[in-house]
């Protein structure tokens, strides 16, 4: 009998070329997407004058710089924006790189894209120069970003070396409550490990909460991964997953399909399978979550207050809560349902798919926000489905802007930004300083409870809401 | 890239901890071309107020920092986005080692790839080390050989993978190096292909929409 494999372990061997003699592994890989930003990738590439090895096993995506005011370049008023969407047309048409530009209909996040067009599927090594890669790891793939050298080395070969990480299983007993989704276990665990409590660890989310949760609350909880310093994270495939991919656009067909099924259902860590490190939760003790702080350690649940720093017994966090606090405006002590807000913003590769802004929509059906704010769309073909359920309507008429799919408000590099000192209720994933803009305050949480944050113009329990319906991302 | 192996050069103190990549350079230089210098935006955010004014008492503005090579900070240094910029805003700036208790796992690949150091220190380490060198820039010594790190009477141990340390103290590059296992990974790559042959991406039967 050999030998009980975890899941991570499964696919990582399954993808070894070769082992050096210090212990490095050369990894082949399935799928590279590559974006505006990957310029100085190819432009790496062009000084050797080297070309893209595999031009087929590449993906070209417009996101981090694309307008959400509209799909009209001419409409981009800055030139070197302009110029940084121009360059991904141009690097991916000279290489023959399929590419889902501005103007495509299938358009997206690259994170929210890859799944929905079945492109990311089990058991795949997945790269993308955008440390939110890990979110494909939902499938059960091995899935991470990489900076601009390895972007350039994966267009040259193909592969990429790779130390290999320890791996952890975070295993979440029990049911979620309502109200509670998977980005509050993400916030729940990253608070409680640290943001590099995972640093060098490959991480598999397990047990029943997990199990129950949708494609789309996976994707969130292994966005979140590199959060907390994990250089993955996944899930282990199920009928979920088979579900979802069954009719995806660039999924495998027909017998084709029934092959890869029988392969995904081996992609589990066996039963006797041995972790670095385990660390288990219970559904118990996940309540709505939101951060306080400038790293998305620094979050606590919704009924509490925010830190005293005179109650640290620990002088580096004491000054770590006080520069935090200081930044944010917050003053110790502080109710968290007592912070008002300036602005919301729903969108991103954490929280924009259909079922977040579901959830968003039911608790601002009939309300008005009391704040300006915007809703992004994570895909083109999001903003469809929306637009068809009329969610967009229940936006509009809470007062928030409806704007097209892209990264947007939650990196600022397309120019949506959140104004010097204000503060943002956001469904994002980093809550760092000048993250969404210079001097910006962000407060990250669930679509649902940022919802509630508009209608109330202050951080607020969905669960002290009277709508809760269909808030917990589970089925 | 140029080896490293011992550095004697002026180290500056920055103690914070998290110190992620947006602070190490905001977003909006990121659309600059690598020639125009991404020094300029190292911390650009911490080292100026709103107007652009830089901040006197930042200890990049102290005397002698811009020629320092070696930054000395708290845990988690370099975490969260994967911008390899933030590396190119250190090394362009003139630093060629980083030291912090733990450092984000993509920014520490990036550091290598551009043959800037990440040494990891324990924390007890990381602390005296800040306090030996204050709040000015002051002489540091890194050995990449011994992994040794002194600041006048202040000597400790650091570690780093055997990979990287070799990458570094040979100046070594990866794509050269795999590129001579060309045979190796269109092997590989044949008998995956055979393997798993679904996973080869299929098109849909609609004509792909590319504008190019």
């Amino acid at each position: 009998m050999s030998t009980p494999t975890t899941l991570f372990d499964k696919v990582w061997r399954a993808h070894e070329i070769h082992r050096s003699e210090s212990g490095q592994s050369l990894l082949w890989i399935d799928r590279h997407f590559v974006h505006e930003g990957s310029f100085h990738a190819f432009n790496k590439l062009g000084e050797r004058q080297l070309p893209v090895a595999r031009p087929d096993l590449t993906f070209g995506i417009a996101d981090h710089y694309v307008p959400t005011l509209s799909r009209d370049l001419e409409s981009v008023a800055d030139p070197k924006v302009r110029s940084m969407i121009e360059q991904l047309s141009d690097n991916t048409q000279r290489h023959g790189v399929t590419l889902f530009g501005l103007d495509d209909p299938r358009q997206g996040i690259v994170h929210v894209m890859g799944p929905e067009q079945g492109l990311t599927q089990p058991g795949l090594v997945m790269v993308c120069g955008d440390s939110h890669t890990a979110t494909h790891g939902a499938f059960g793939s091995i899935a991470f970003g990489i900076g601009a050298s390895e972007v350039a080395h994966v267009l040259a070969t193909q592969t990429l070396w790779q130390t290999k990480p320890k791996v952890m299983r975070i295993t979440v007993e029990g049911k979620l409550a309502p109200g509670t989704t998977a980005k509050d276990i993400a916030l729940t665990w990253i608070a409680r490990l640290g943001a590099d409590g995972a640093r060098g660890y490959a991480i598999e989310y397990a047990g029943e909460a997990i199990r129950s949760l949708s494609m789309e609350a996976r994707l969130t909880l292994c966005n979140l991964s590199i959060e907390g310093g994990g250089r993955c994270g996944m899930i282990a495939p199920d009928q979920t997953t088979l579900d979802y991919l069954r009719d995806k656009p660039w999924s495998p067909k027909g017998e084709a399909f029934e092959q890869a099924c029988a392969y995904w259902s081996t992609l589990h860590s066996d039963p006797e399978a041995r972790f670095d490190l385990e660390v288990t939760l219970h559904a118990d003790e996940i309540a709505p979550t939101v951060t306080w702080g400038v790293s998305p350690e620094e979050a606590l649940p919704i009924d509490q207050a925010v830190p005293e720093p005179e109650q640290i017994s620990d002088p580096a966090k004491a000054r770590q809560a006080r520069e935090s606090l200081a930044y944010m405006g917050l003053t110790a002590g502080q109710k968290l349902t007592d912070i008002v807000i300036d602005r919301v913003f729903i969108g991103s590769c954490t929280n924009a798919r259909i079922e977040d802004l579901r959830a968003a929509a039911s608790v601002l059906a009939g309300h008005k926000s009391r704040v300006p704010g915007m809703v992004s769309p994570g895909s083109t073909l999001v903003k469809i489905q929306a637009e068809a359920e009329g969610l967009d309507r229940i936006f509009i008429e809470a007062g928030l802007e409806w704007r097209h799919s892209g990264c947007s408000m939650c990196v600022g590099m397309n120019g949506d930004l959140v104004a010097s000192g204000e503060r943002c209720a956001s469904t994002t994933n980093r809550n760092f300083k000048g993250r969404q803009g210079p001097g910006a305050r962000t407060h990250l949480m669930s679509p649902a409870m940022v919802a509630a944050a508009a209608i109330r113009g202050q951080l607020t329990d969905i669960r002290t809401l009277s709508s809760q319906a269909d808030t917990t991302g589970a089925h | 890239m140029q080896p490293l192996t011992v550095l004697e050069a002026l180290g500056c103190a920055l103690p914070a901890a998290n110190v992620d990549t947006d602070q190490l350079i905001p977003a909006r230089f990121m659309k600059e071309p690598r020639s125009v210098g991404y020094g300029q935006f190292l911390l650009y955010d911490v080292r100026h107020n709103e107007q652009g004014t830089p901040d006197p008492e930042f200890i990049l503005h102290r005397p002698g920092a811009d020629d320092a090579e070696v930054l000395v900070s708290r845990r988690n240094f370099g975490a969260g986005s994967s911008r390899e910029a933030a590396v190119y805003a250190l090394v362009d700036y003139g630093f060629r080692c980083v030291i912090a208790p733990s450092f984000g796992d993509i920014f520490a690949s990036n550091a290598v790839n551009n043959g800037l150091l990440p040494a990891v220190v324990e924390e007890d380490d990381a602390e005296r080390l800040l306090a030996a060198l204050g709040d000015h820039p002051a002489n540091i010594q890194v050995d990449l050989v011994e992994q040794r790190i002194r600041v006048a009477e202040v000597d400790v141990q650091f570690t780093v993978s055997s990979v990287w340390r070799t990458k570094l103290l040979n100046g070594w590059d990866d794509i050269d190096m795999t590129r001579q296992h060309a045979e190796t990974i269109a092997c590989f790559a044949d008998d995956y292909a055979r393997k798993f042959s679904w996973a080869a991406p299929q098109p849909p039967e609609t004509n792909i929409i590319s504008k190019g």
